[in-house]
C-alpha cells in the first residue's frame, strides 16, 4: 500500500504518476540520498537509520560485494579487495592518479580510465562507484515505495568532461536515470535556499574527512556560475583526529601503539573531537592491550592550539581564491559550510573572522550537498510549479574554442555555460585560393594554445578557390546535456562540410584543472600581451605577404624609388616581427600600409583599365 | 454508504499525523493547514488529494484536529466523512494513509478506491 505525502497546493500527483526523485552525494569518503519528502528535502536512512554510507566496497571471494559499514570492516582484513575513496579514479588515466604506489591496489595495465584488478576479476572505477550508487538508488526506492523517475548526482566544480560522464555512467550502470549532474558547491547553496535570495557572490567552505574544496559561486538570474575553486586535495577532519590522536601518545607516554590499539585510539580522538564541539571539555579513556590505562580530558582551548596550524592551512587558499576571483574578504555576501569538520567551534571562528560575518551553519554540514541535489531533482523531475523560476544548473567547467592563426584561442563557448548549448561562429581563410582548412579544438582558459589543453583536430578539404577572406566557414561546436562536444564546419557557399565527435578526455587530472583556472585568471595580463604580439605578428605578416604579391604583378607602376622605399619599410617590419614589441609592429604595420595606399590606388586604377579596354560601355556589368 | 455520511461527517487526523504535519508546516515557513480531497481517476475511480493550503475559499469546509485545520471542498465531503489520516512507518518507507470508512475496495497500491 503506498503511503501518500503532502504536495504542494495543486500539485497532488495522479495515481502512480507520481514522479519520485532522489538527490545523491556521491562523496569521497561517504555518500547519501536524499529526497522531498511533504514539501522538505530529507536524508533518507539505511534500516538501522544512518543517512551516511561509506563510499567503500568490497569484492568477496565467493563473489559477494559488500558496500558501507560491512565494506569498511573488510578492509584492514582484505585490503586489496576493498576499494575506498574510488572518486579519486573517476575518469582518471593511472599517470594521473597521485600516489598509486601507496596504495594496496592491483592496478590493471590499460590505456584509458584506471582499472583494478580484483579477486572477482578487472573492475573500473565507474563500475565500482556504481555498486554504491545501486545501494543508494535501492534505498531511495524502498523508502520511497516506488520506482525513481530520476536521480541528481553531485560532482566536484573542477570535475572535467571525462570526470563527469564516467559519474553518468556510474549511475546508468546502476539503472538511475541521471537528471542532472550537479556541482557540490551549488548545491550546497541550493539546500541554503540561497538561490531564491538575492544576487551575489558566495563562498562555501566544504571540509571533508579528506580533501579540503573552497568555491567562490555567483549568483545572477537564478543561475550559479563557479567564479574561481581552491582547497587542498591532502587536508580534511581526518588530520585533527590524528594530531588529537598524537597529543594522546604523548601525553599517555605510550610507546608505539599495536595497531589494534592506534586504531582504537584514534577512534577515541575522533569522539573526543565531536564531543568538543558541543562540550568545554571532553574525557578519553581506554585500556590498551597492555592492560595499561589512559585517562585524560582535552578542553576545547587545547585541542583549538593542537589544531591551529590545520586551521590556519584552510586560511591560504581563502586568500587565493579571492584574489583569483578579484574579490575581498567583504565582497562575499554569504559564507555556507559543507562537510562534518566545519562543526568544530574554532574552525566556524576563523571563518567568521576572515569573511567578518558568521557562516550558514544551521543545516547539517554533512548533508547539505545531498539535500540541495535532492530540492533540484525534485524540480526537474517536474513536482513543482514554479519550475520556470529554476534553472539549467549544469555548466562548461572549462572554455571551449579553436587554434586560430599566430597560435591564439579564439573562444567559441566560455567557461560556466549552462548545458546544452551550441554556438556558432564564422571564419575565414587566410590566404587567396585556400581550398583546405585545419581546425584544432582546443579546452582551457589561456590565450595561446600552447597553454591549454588540445581535445581535437580535423580537416575542412574542398573549400573552392576565392581570395583570402571571401570564404565563409561556419563552425559550430555543440555540447548535449551530457557534457559531450561535437565541433563541425561548413563552407557557406559551397555547403563542404566536415566534423569531430570529441570524446572525453582522461589525460586531465584535478589539479591541472584547477591549476589551469587559476592559471588562466593569474596570467590573465601577459596573455593579453601575448596575445596582442601574436595577432600583431598575423596582421604584419599578412601585409607582407600581400605587398611582395603585388609588387611581383604590379611593380612596374612604381618608380623605381618608390619600390625601394616599400621594400626597406617591409623589411623593418619583418625585423621588427621576430620581437616582441607589439606596438612597434602595429606602428610598422600602419607606415607600411600607409605608404602602399597610393600604390593600391594604381593598381586599382590599372585594373579597371585593364579590364575595360576593348569593351563597348553596354557590354560592362556592374 | 449515505448512512456513515450522517453518522459523522468530520474529518480527524491521528495524533501522530498531526504532529507531523504541525512539523511540516513549520518547516515549509508557510501555510494555512492541509487540504484532504478526492478527484475522480485512476485505477478504481477515485484519488486522493493530500496538499498543503496556502489559500481556502469561502466554500472550503475547515476542520481543526490537534491543533491543525483541516480544509475539505464540499463536494470531496461526502467520500471522506468519517476518516481519519493517519501517518505510518513501513520499513523504510513512511507517509500518510488514508482509513477512509466509505472506501468499499481500493487498487493494490491504495493510491486510488471506489465507495
Amino acid at each position: 500500500m503506498a503511503l501518500l505525502q503532502i504536495a504542494e497546493p495543486g500539485m497532488s500527483a495522479e495515481p502512480h504518476k507520481q514522479r519520485l526523485a532522489a538527490g545523491i552525494d556521491l562523496g569521497t569518503t561517504n555518500s547519501l540520498v536524499a529526497t522531498v519528502r511533504n514539501g522538505i528535502a530529507v536524508c533518507l536512512p539505511d534500516e538501522s537509520g544512518r543517512a551516511m554510507l561509506p563510499s567503500v566496497v568490497h569484492y568477496r571471494l565467493d563473489g559477494g560485494v559488500e558496500v558501507g559499514m560491512p565494506a569498511m570492516r573488510a578492509h584492514t582484513t582484505d585490503p586489496k579487495n576493498t576499494i575506498l575513496s574510488v572518486k579519486r579514479f573517476m575518469g582518471r588515466g593511472l599517470k594521473d592518479v597521485a600516489h598509486v604506489e601507496t596504495m594496496p591496489y592491483d592496478f590493471a595495465d590499460t590505456d584509458g580510465m584506471v582499472r583494478l584488478r580484483t579477486v572477482q576479476g578487472i573492475r573500473s572505477p565507474v563500475e565500482i562507484s556504481a555498486e554504491v550508487l545501486k545501494v543508494l538508488g535501492a534505498r531511495a526506492r524502498a523508502s520511497l515505495g516506488g520506482e525513481l523517475a530520476g536521480v541528481v548526482i553531485t560532482v566536484p566544480a573542477y570535475f572535467d568532461d571525462a570526470q563527469r560522464q564516467a559519474t553518468k555512467d556510474a549511475a546508468r550502470l546502476a539503472g538511475l536515470e541521471v537528471l542532472r549532474l550537479l556541482n557540490e558547491p551549488t548545491a550546497a547553496a541550493v539546500a541554503y535556499g540561497l538561490d531564491n535570495g538575492a544576487e551575489g557572490v558566495y563562498a562555501v567552505y566544504d571540509l571533508g574527512g579528506g580533501t579540503f574544496d573552497l568555491s567562490i559561486l555567483k549568483l545572477s538570474r537564478g543561475i550559479f556560475e563557479v567564479m574561481a575553486t581552491n582547497g587542498d586535495s591532502a587536508l580534511g577532519g581526518d588530520d585533527f583526529d590524528h594530531r588529537l590522536f598524537c597529543w594522546i601518545l604523548d601525553r599517555a607516554n605510550i610507546d608505539p601503539p599495536s595497531s589494534e590499539d592506534a586504531r582504537r585510539l584514534l577512534m577515541k580522538a575522533r569522539e573526543a573531537k565531536e564531543l568538543l564541539t558541543a562540550a568545554d571539555e571532553a574525557p578519553i579513556r581506554l585500556t590498551l592491550s597492555s592492560a595499561e590505562e589512559v585517562n585524560l580530558t582535552i578542553d576545547r582551548e587545547t585541542f583549538a592550539q593542537l589544531t591551529e596550524h590545520l586551521v590556519r592551512k584552510t586560511l591560504a587558499p581563502m586568500r587565493k581564491v579571492l584574489r583569483d576571483a578579484g574579490l575581498a574578504p567583504e565582497d562575499v555576501k554569504g559564507v555556507v559550510m559543507v562537510g562534518g569538520a566545519t562543526r568544530m567551534p574554532h574552525i566556524q571562528r576563523s571563518v567568521a573572522a576572515f569573511f567578518g560575518q558568521e557562516p550558514l551553519t544551521n543545516l547539517d554540514p554533512d548533508k547539505v550537498v545531498a539535500l540541495g541535489a535532492a530540492l533540484q531533482a525534485n524540480v526537474l523531475a517536474g513536482n513543482r510549479k514554479d519550475d520556470d523560476e529554476w534553472l539549467l544548473l549544469d555548466v562548461i567547467p572549462l572554455s571551449l574554442g579553436l587554434e586560430t592563426m599566430g597560435g591564439l584561442v579564439e573562444k567559441v563557448i566560455p567557461r560556466n555555460s549552462t548545458l546544452p548549448i551550441a554556438r556558432a561562429q564564422e571564419f575565414t581563410t587566410y590566404k587567396d585560393g585556400q581550398t583546405a582548412m585545419a581546425f584544432h579544438v582546443i579546452q582551457g582558459e589561456r590565450e595561446l594554445v600552447a597553454d591549454c589543453r588540445s581535445l581535437a583536430r580535423f580537416e575542412l578539404r574542398g573549400i573552392p578557390p576565392m581570395a583570402a577572406g571571401a570564404a565563409r566557414i561556419r563552425v559550430a561546436f555543440q555540447v548535449d546535456a551530457d557534457g559531450l562536444l561535437s565541433v563541425s564546419a561548413r563552407e557557406m557557399s559551397s555547403c563542404v562540410e566536415a566534423s569531430v565527435a570529441v570524446k572525453p578526455s582522461y589525460g586531465l587530472s584535478d589539479d591541472e584543472i584547477a591549476s589551469m583556472l587559476k592559471e588562466g585568471m593569474r596570467h590573465a595580463g601577459e596573455d593579453m600581451a601575448a596575445r596582442a604580439l601574436a595577432e600583431q605578428r598575423v596582421e604584419a605578416m599578412r601585409l607582407v605577404e600581400a605587398t611582395a604579391a603585388a609588387l611581383e604583378t604590379d611593380g612596374g607602376l612604381l618608380s623605381a624609388g618608390e619600390r625601394k622605399s616599400i621594400e626597406a619599410t617591409m623589411a623593418a617590419l619583418r625585423k621588427l616581427c621576430a620581437g616582441s614589441d607589439h606596438r612597434a609592429i602595429k606602428q610598422a604595420v600602419t607606415a607600411l600600409s600607409r605608404e602602399t595606399d597610393d600604390f593600391a590606388a594604381r593598381r586599382m586604377d590599372h585594373g579597371i583599365r585593364t579590364a575595360l579596354a576593348g569593351q563597348k560601355v553596354d557590354e560592362i556589368q556592374i | 454508504m449515505m448512512e456513515t455520511l450522517t453518522n459523522d461527517m468530520t474529518v480527524t487526523l491521528s495524533e501522530r499525523a498531526a504532529r507531523h504535519i504541525s512539523n511540516f508546516i513549520a518547516k515549509r515557513g508557510k501555510g494555512l493547514g492541509i487540504r484532504l480531497g478526492v478527484r475522480t481517476s485512476g485505477c478504481s475511480g477515485m484519488a486522493y488529494k493530500l496538499e498543503f493550503v496556502d489559500e481556502k475559499t469561502d466554500e472550503d469546509l475547515v476542520f481543526e484536529s490537534f491543533g491543525v485545520k483541516i480544509v475539505v471542498d464540499p463536494k470531496s465531503l461526502p467520500y471522506l466523512a468519517g476518516t481519519e489520516l493517519d501517518f505510518v512507518r513501513e520499513g523504510l518507507n513512511e507517509g500518510f494513509k488514508f482509513n477512509n470508512p466509505n472506501v468499499k475496495d481500493e487498487c493494490g497500491c491504495g493510491e486510488s478506491f471506489n465507495v
